[in-house]
């Protein structure tokens, strides 16, 4: 079935070798240019954000190489066990927040709060890259056969959102539909599922708090928020379009350093970026984001194993999503929601999610000749 | 193995096209920098400037304005006002509120201030209240975070030292209304103050300046963070003026508590040496919004202080016209120095009967003993043989209809009736009956005290036609001013007429005379009726002018002139209700052209 001299473990040197050096310069690349964009929006200061910032990559680039460098097996053997582990975490969290409202939703780890609904993320690719790992192509065709992921996949879903934390709910169930698309799964069944949506919807509608329900028609329709976060976009387009072909120079943007540019350490980053580097530095922050998610899909046509390339096409879209919404939104193209840029803005849990794809890719790819056979972690 | 074989296939073209639409939506991330920064940039580029610089006018101080012996008697003293920018304050009632914890205002204040607020644009500063004091402000700046929208301001404000006797002639400054809005950026900043009145008014283009103006780069709150760049503005010409703030405090304070007024002129230039109109008002009380109470006080007073006396009320001229008669009938030809008329009290014309005030005559008297005795039959005479054409006419030259382009407001033009006149006015024809009284000032004849001094400075210089004003003139302006043809000869006979009223034995203002060193006086007294006096009280004659109701007195006025040989100084002054000329007006007079005369202005 397999062949022998694949299947054996790789060493250190080995793995280090057939590391992707290329998407880890990407990495420190995007990650540097953050760190001089928190330094200008302190006013020219490692502190309150830079200098955090620093700190924290350090640790996630470490966690990056261990993931990179762990057997690739165990992530196949403990694809459903980390579901449930993280899954079970969903739930306490979810239980505290009805226990006392507004408990956080959070588990503090002290340099970084770790949020079950961002681990879900990683863990929902894993589950789903085993399940289909598992199954032939009659089986994901079936009805039968996509019934038990389908709720697996909905389930944490709708945790979320009872968080509720929209944006996170949405962008796994995007992800998850990204993936159901790739195994190949009929585009019919997605038409019956948006159909399913709209009838569903409403009863759904139904069980939720009245906070929630607000949550909701805020992020619906953003004019609702009487902040104004209309007032948010306009000055992040003023911003952003002052800032021209090259930009008002490092430290120099005068919308972001005299805040009229909310929130310009975090979501709002890529304005400030923009304001100060102008349309070059914008540019070169997009395609930089686009060549990690090109070498994404560069390493999930060379590995060989199914599961590696479900892991690597999952993750990759989680990652996509992350950069495309925080920029469209910046951009005034989709509405505001709270979701940062990664690598770039401020903020350990959001790196700490997307360091940690970025090592379990890597570890795919590094691994990318072993042949996970359908059933071949049963004989290891 | 197939089948695995076509699940990868599937898996490949489907990641395929996914990244091909993820490829897709990257480009078109950037192709919407491009246009927001490209396509759009100028605009945003714009919108950006906007947001953060902030133009503000910088206001130049007002002109000064000086004494003609460089005292100052209007300037500009520092002023710091609490403003409220309603856009700026997410609650003007809580925010209010919270201010008047700190600086208390009066239920009239916020009034005003909430209807201030309504009416003006969200972004235009409304005041507060302004004169804070030090201990004020650094409240206020202290609880700053609890007052968004309210910002201090320092500006200046007009004070005017001289108080109460400079009000006639200075006016006073105010808020600008909104038909006095003009393209001047300087009359929308809040609180700013234009001429409203007097010479604030008449020279408020040289007062006011040139505005400037400052770029200021502004934080999202509004916060001050750096000066871009600053225009500063042309301060306001100052003014020089002609009053002699001495004689004018001598002037004033001669009228004690009377009504009235008084001007003071160079003969030979026109310069406006005094200028009192009594009672008077502190113009300092306009400056920052005169208070309700104050300003129904000089409404409801009956003497007027708001009516200036001087050029915004005519009076009959009385017995001081008989010298513009005189005049007209010597130049006429009518009479000459020993052409004599018998008063024998009274006089006929026709069914009408004319009295003159000495009801048992003068006499036969010349136009020298008819000035000196103001005897009425004379002038009746002279004026019959005139006729009125002819004394309108010599009236006109000497000043009378005339304002003099002195630009104040409310000025009167007075009257000089003639026969096209009453023609226009009543569709009827001159009677012969209205030159007799005109002869002698009254009548239809009305005129300033402006209008007399002017004509009595005219007369005095030899015939030279001065216009009264308050800025020096120019040597050229000076060597402009055209004689007027009357003879020097006939002048002086009058002025030996006028001299005799106050220096000669049994002159009617004999205990106006005085001498410096020589220099003395001459002039002439004016007594004219308020009402009519009935035939009953004519026959009885006993009721005395100072026994009636202030309101029903006579007017006094007198017109003078000194030194006598050589003149300098012409005065008029009016004393509303007050008896007599001779008894009240000739003193007030004689005071002020004596001070001239030992002044030496």
């Amino acid at each position: 079935m397999y062949e022998v001299n694949f299947n054996r473990k790789l060493s250190l040197k080995e793995k280090f070798f057939s590391l992707s050096g290329g998407y880890v310069l990407c990495i420190l690349l995007l990650t540097a240019i953050g760190l001089f964009t928190l330094y200008s929006a302190a006013g020219g200061s490692m502190s309150p954000w830079a200098q955090n910032q620093l700190i924290r990559f350090c640790f996630c680039l470490v966690l990056m190489f261990v993931l990179a460098f762990m057997d690739v097996h165990l992530y196949l053997k403990y694809s459903y066990f980390a579901y449930f582990v993280v899954l079970f975490l969903l739930i306490v969290v979810e239980i505290y927040g009805h226990v006392g409202m507004g408990a956080q939703r959070w588990i503090d780890l002290k340099i970084f709060k770790l949020q079950p609904s961002e681990l879900m993320k990683i863990s929902m690719v894993l589950f789903l890259a085993k399940y289909f790992h598992g199954s032939t192509l009659a089986q994901i065709e079936s009805v039968k056969g996509i019934i038990a992921p389908a709720f697996m996949a909905l389930f944490p879903t709708a945790l979320i959102i009872l968080q509720p934390d929209l944006g996170t709910a949405l962008m796994l169930m995007f992800t998850t539909m990204v993936v159901f698309f790739c195994v190949g799964v009929q585009m019919w069944k997605f038409l019956l599922l948006g159909g399913g949506a709209l009838v569903f919807a409403p009863i759904a509608w139904h069980f939720l708090h009245d906070y929630q329900k607000n949550r909701v028609l805020t992020f619906l329709n953003p004019e609702r928020d009487p902040l104004g976060t209309g007032y948010h976009i306009i000055q992040s387009k003023i911003a952003l379009g002052s800032g021209g072909v090259f930009g008002k120079g490092f430290l120099g943007g005068t919308q972001s350093h005299l805040n009229f540019l909310p929130e310009k350490h975090t979501d709002f980053i890529f304005t400030m970026l923009s304001e100060e580097f102008g349309l070059i530095g914008g540019v070169v922050v997009i395609l930089l984001n686009l060549i990690l998610i090109i070498y994404g899909y560069m390493f999930a046509y060379r590995i060989t194993s199914y599961y590696g390339k479900l892991v690597v096409i999952g993750l990759n879209t989680n990652y996509f999503m992350y950069v495309f919404i925080n920029i469209a939104m910046v951009l005034g193209l989709l509405p505001v929601v709270g979701i940062p840029l990664p690598l770039i803005s401020y903020g350990g849990t959001v790196m700490l999610s997307v360091m940690a794809s970025f090592g379990i890719i890597l570890c795919m790819d590094i691994n990318r000749n072993v042949n996970l056979g359908r059933r071949s972690f049963h004989e290891d | 193995m197939n089948r695995d074989n076509d699940k990868g296939k599937i898996l490949l073209k489907r990641t395929l096209i996914t990244a091909a639409v993820m490829v897709l939506l990257f480009f078109g991330l950037i192709v919407r920098l491009y246009y927001l920064q490209v396509v759009e940039g100028e605009k945003y580029q714009m919108l950006s400037d906007e947001n953060r610089i902030s133009t503000r006018v910088l206001v130049p101080p007002r002109g000064r304005i000086y004494d003609r012996n460089g005292g100052m008697i209007a300037e500009n003293m520092q002023n710091f006002q609490a403003l409220i920018i309603a856009e700026q304050t997410p609650d003007i009632d809580i925010t209010l509120n919270r201010f008047k914890k700190i600086i208390p205002l009066s239920e009239g204040e916020e009034q005003k201030i909430r209807r201030d607020i309504k009416n003006s644009k969200p972004f235009m500063p409304v005041k507060l209240k302004d004169n804070l004091f030090f201990d004020e402000i650094a409240k206020l700046q202290l609880y700053a975070p609890d007052l968004p929208g309210i910002v201090i301001d320092e500006g200046l404000n007009r004070i005017y030292p001289e108080q109460s006797y400079s009000s006639a002639f200075l006016g006073y400054v105010g808020s600008v209304s909104p038909e006095e809005l003009s393209s001047d950026p300087l009359l929308a900043v809040p609180g700013f103050k234009i001429g409203k009145a007097g010479l604030e008014k008449k020279f408020e283009n040289k007062l006011r300046g040139k505005s400037g103006n400052v770029k200021l780069e502004v934080n999202a709150y509004g916060r001050i963070m750096k000066e871009i760049e600053r225009q500063n503005g042309i301060e306001g010409e100052p003014i020089h003026l002609t009053v002699d703030m001495r004689l004018q405090h001598v002037a004033q304070d001669a009228f004690g508590d009377e009504s009235g007024g008084a001007v003071v002129l160079d003969v030979h230039s026109g310069d406006i040496l005094a200028f009192v109109s009594v009672p008077s008002f502190d113009p300092n009380l306009f400056t920052n919004g005169i208070s309700l109470a104050n300003w129904q006080a000089l409404l409801q007073n009956e003497r007027k202080p708001l009516t200036n006396k001087i050029i915004s009320e005519h009076y009959s001229p009385g017995s001081t016209f008989k010298i513009v008669v005189a005049l007209a009938a010597l130049e006429e030809g009518i009479i000459t120095e020993k052409t004599r008329f018998n008063c024998t009290g009274a006089m006929k014309l026709g069914k009408h009967k004319f009295h003159c005030w000495k009801h048992s005559g003068h006499g036969w008297l010349n136009v020298v003993e008819a000035l000196k005795h103001s005897c009425d039959i004379f002038f009746y005479e002279v004026a019959l043989k005139l006729g009125i054409e002819k004394i309108a006419s010599m009236a006109r030259k000497l000043g009378f209809e005339n304002t003099f382009h002195l630009g104040f407001n409310n000025m009167q033009k007075g009257l000089m009736p003639d026969k096209e006149w009453k023609e226009k006015r009543f569709h009827e024809k001159w009677q012969q009956g209205e030159t007799v009284i005109a002869g002698i000032g009254q009548g239809y004849v009305l005129a300033t005290p402006l209008q007399l001094a002017t004509m009595l400075a005219r007369v005095v210089n030899g015939g030279y036609e001065i216009v009264p004003h308050f800025t020096k003139l120019s040597l050229k302006e000076k060597e402009k001013i055209k004689k007027l043809p009357i003879s020097q000869k006939n002048i002086e006979i009058v002025k030996k007429g006028l001299f005799e009223v106050v220096n000669g034995v049994g002159g009617t203002a004999g205990r106006a005379r005085f001498d410096v060193n020589g220099a003395k006086m001459g002039g002439k007294t004016g007594t004219t009726q308020v009402r009519r006096i009935s035939l009953k009280e004519r026959k009885s004659g006993i009721i005395k002018d100072a026994d009636l109701p202030w309101k029903l007195r006579n007017h006094a006025l007198f017109v003078g002139y000194a030194p006598h040989d050589n003149p300098k100084y012409a005065v008029a002054v009016i004393v509303e209700h007050g008896s007599s000329g001779s008894g009240v007006a000739a003193p007030i007079a004689s005071k002020i052209l004596k001070t001239a005369v030992e002044l030496g202005i």
